[in-house]
C-alpha cells in the first residue's frame, strides 16, 4: 500500500465500466444481516441471560430428583429459555433499523427492499436452528452427566417433542421478525411479543364459552401439544396452521407491506 | 452525474419539493443551499430511492437509484450522520458496509485514515462519538465503496472550522478526479468555498442556480468614488439599480464596464470597483430565500 493509495478518495469514473459492478448477491446480503443480528451489545447480553437460564435449568433438572432424565427431556429443558428469548434477538435485529435508524444505510446499500426482508427472515430462522442445535448439544452433555454421576439409564431417543420444538422455534423466530417489521419500534414489538400471549392466555381461562374457538386463534394453545410431544391429529395441525397464520403470517404480511410501500422513515 | 427533473413531493396539502430541476455534473462540487425545511433532505431522499416522488424523476449515473447494481460501489450516501447504530464500533459499522458492498477489508483502514479517525477512536462505540466524529464516520461509509458520486446531506454540520477545511479539500480532490459531488447546507459560508455550482432552494423550489461567479454577478458590483452621490444619480439616470452599500460605497446591479463608463461620463473619480464579495452573496442568499424561509426573522 503506497501513500498515494492512502490519500486517494477513490474515484475512477472514467476508468471503470459500470459492468464491473455486479448486483449484491443474496448470500452476501444474508451474511450482512446475520452479522448485524449478532454484533450488538444488547444481543450479547441477551445470550448471557439465555446461557445463565439454561445452565440453571439443566443443573436443577440434573440434581433434583432421582436423576433419571432422558436426552429428550433435557432437550426440552435446554431449548425452552432459548425459545422464549431468542425471538427477541430477531425483533432487535429488525427494529434496530428504525430505532437505531440504520434503515437509511441498509436500504441505500440494497434498494431492493424485499430482499432485505428475505435475508432477515432467513437469518432469524438460521439463528433459531443453530442455537437449537447448541441446546441439543448441551442436553447431550447433561444426559451423559446424569448417566455417569447419577447412574441414570441411557435414553437417547429423540422424537416428536424435539421435532415440535424445532418447528416452533422456526415459527417464533419468523414471528419476531414479523412483529419488528410491522411495528418498527423496539419497545412496542417486545411488549406485544411477550405480553399478548400472556393476556390472551388469561382471557382463555376466563372466557370458557370460547374454549372451542381459542385453539384455532391462539398460537400458545395450538402449539402446546406440539412442544409437549403429544400426538397431533389433523385438527391439531389445522389449528396450528390457522393460529400461525394469524400470529405469524398476518404481521409478516403487514410488515412487508409497510417496508415495501412508500418511504423509509426513521424518525 | 445526477439528473433531477421536475421532482415533486407532496405530503397531503404540503408541497415539500416543487418541480425541482437541476443537474450535478461530474468533476464539479454542486452545493445544494437553502434554509432549514426548504426541502433539501426530502429531495436527497428521493434521489437515493428512500422516498418515492409524487412526480418527476431523479437519476444517478443515468438510472433511477433503485436500479443501480450494488449502489454502494457507485454512489456514496450520507443522509444523516446520527443514523448509525449506537451499540456498534465505528470500525464494525464500516466492516459491515464493506461486507455488503464486497470491498476488501483493507479499504476499512484506508477510509478511516482518510477521514482522520484513529484506530482507538474506530474501536469505540458510536454512542460515545461527538457529532463531528459521526460526520467523519458517515463520510468514511460514503467513501468505502470507492464511488463515482457523493450525495451528502449537511456533512459539515458539527465539524469545527479545521474539520470543514479538511472536508473541503477532500471533496475538491474527489471532484478533481472526475467524481460528482452534491452536498447540502443551510449555511452559505460552509459551502461557498467548495462548491463550483450552487442550487439555491427555498420552500421546495429552486430560486437561483449557477456558478458562484454567476450568482455574484447577480449580486452586482461594489463601487467607491470621491462623489458617491453624483455617481449614484448618474447611474440611476442610466437605468441602473443603485443602493447604498452596507459598508459604505454603492452597491450597483451592473457590470464593471457600465459603472466605469458612467463614472467617466459624470467626471467622478472611482477609487474602488469590485464584484460584491461573499458578503454580497450572503445577502443575496438571504434575499432569495427570505420569502421562503420557514422561520421568519422577527423585525
Amino acid at each position: 500500500m503506497t501513500a498515494v493509495d492512502q490519500t486517494r478518495t477513490g474515484t475512477r469514473t472514467s476508468t471503470r465500466p459500470a459492468a464491473d459492478v455486479r448486483p449484491v448477491p443474496f448470500s452476501r446480503l444474508t451474511l450482512f444481516e446475520w452479522r448485524k443480528q449478532l454484533d450488538t451489545r444488547a444481543v450479547r447480553w441477551l445470550f448471557v441471560v439465555i446461557a445463565l437460564l439454561t445452565a440453571g435449568v439443566v443443573t436443577v433438572t440434573a440434581l433434583v430428583g432421582d436423576g433419571e432424565v432422558s436426552f429428550e427431556m433435557f432437550v426440552s429443558n435446554t431449548s425452552t429459555p432459548l425459545a422464549m428469548l431468542l425471538p427477541v434477538v430477531a425483533i432487535l435485529a429488525t427494529t434496530a433499523e428504525w430505532s437505531q435508524r440504520t434503515a437509511l444505510t441498509t436500504f441505500t446499500l440494497e434498494p431492493r427492499r424485499q430482499r432485505v426482508v428475505g435475508a432477515k427472515v432467513l437469518t432469524a430462522v438460521g439463528s433459531g436452528l443453530a442455537f437449537f442445535a447448541v441446546a441439543v448439544g448441551i442436553a447431550a452433555v447433561a444426559h451423559l452427566a446424569v448417566i455417569a454421576f447419577r447412574d441414570a439409564s441411557p435414553d437417547w431417543a429423540l422424537g416428536a417433542m424435539t421435532a415440535g420444538m424445532a418447528l416452533m422455534i422456526v415459527l417464533w423466530m419468523v414471528q419476531g421478525v414479523a412483529f419488528g417489521l410491522a411495528l418498527q419500534s423496539t419497545p412496542a414489538a417486545i411488549v406485544v411479543y411477550l405480553a399478548v400471549p400472556t393476556i390472551v392466555g388469561a382471557i382463555t381461562m376466563l372466557v370458557t364459552a370460547w374454549s372451542d374457538v381459542w385453539p384455532w386463534v391462539d398460537l400458545n394453545t395450538s402449539s402446546t401439544p406440539l412442544i409437549m410431544g403429544e400426538s397431533m391429529d389433523g385438527t391439531a395441525w389445522a389449528q396450528l396452521a390457522t393460529s400461525a397464520a394469524i400470529w405469524v403470517g398476518l404481521p409478516l404480511a403487514v410488515g412487508i407491506w409497510r417496508v415495501q410501500r412508500g418511504e423509509i422513515k426513521t424518525s | 452525474m445526477i439528473t433531477v427533473e421536475h421532482l415533486t413531493k407532496r405530503y397531503g396539502p404540503v408541497q415539500a419539493v416543487s418541480d425541482v430541476t437541476f443537474t450535478a455534473e461530474p468533476g464539479l462540487v454542486t452545493g445544494f443551499l437553502g434554509p432549514n425545511g426548504a426541502g433539501k433532505s426530502t429531495a436527497m431522499r428521493m434521489m437515493t430511492g428512500l422516498t418515492p416522488p409524487t412526480s418527476g424523476t431523479a437519476r444517478v449515473l443515468g438510472k433511477p437509484y433503485a436500479a443501480l447494481a450494488n449502489p454502494g460501489r457507485r454512489v456514496g450516501v450520507l443522509l444523516d450522520a446520527s443514523a448509525q447504530h449506537a451499540g456498534r464500533t465505528g470500525r464494525e459499522t464500516l466492516a459491515l458496509g464493506a461486507l455488503l458492498m464486497g470491498v476488501e477489508r483493507r479499504r476499512v483502514d484506508e477510509v478511516l485514515d482518510l477521514v482522520g479517525l484513529t484506530p482507538s477512536e474506530a474501536g469505540r462505540r458510536v454512542r460515545t462519538y461527538s457529532l463531528g466524529m459521526r460526520q467523519r464516520l458517515g463520510l468514511a461509509s460514503a467513501l468505502l465503496g470507492d464511488p463515482d458520486v457523493l450525495i451528502l446531506d449537511e456533512p459539515a454540520n458539527g465539524l469545527d472550522p479545521a474539520g470543514i477545511r479538511w472536508m473541503r479539500d477532500l471533496l475538491r480532490d474527489f471532484a478533481q478526479r472526475g467524481g460528482t459531488v452534491l452536498l447540502s447546507s443551510h449555511l452559505l459560508s460552509e459551502i461557498e468555498q467548495v462548491a463550483d455550482r450552487l442550487v439555491v432552494i427555498g420552500r421546495g423550489r429552486v430560486v437561483a442556480e449557477g456558478t458562484k461567479d454567476e450568482l455574484l454577478r447577480a449580486a452586482g458590483m461594489v463601487v467607491r468614488s470621491l462623489d458617491d452621490v453624483a455617481l449614484a444619480a448618474e447611474l440611476r439616470r442610466a437605468g441602473v439599480d443603485v443602493e447604498a452599500g452596507a459598508h459604505g460605497g454603492l452597491s450597483v446591479a451592473a457590470d464593471a464596464e457600465t459603472v466605469a463608463r458612467t463614472a467617466v461620463g459624470a467626471g467622478v473619480l472611482v477609487t474602488e470597483l469590485r464584484p460584491a464579495d461573499s458578503r454580497g452573496l450572503e445577502e443575496l442568499f438571504l434575499e432569495l430565500t427570505a420569502a421562503d424561509a420557514r422561520e421568519e426573522v422577527s423585525a
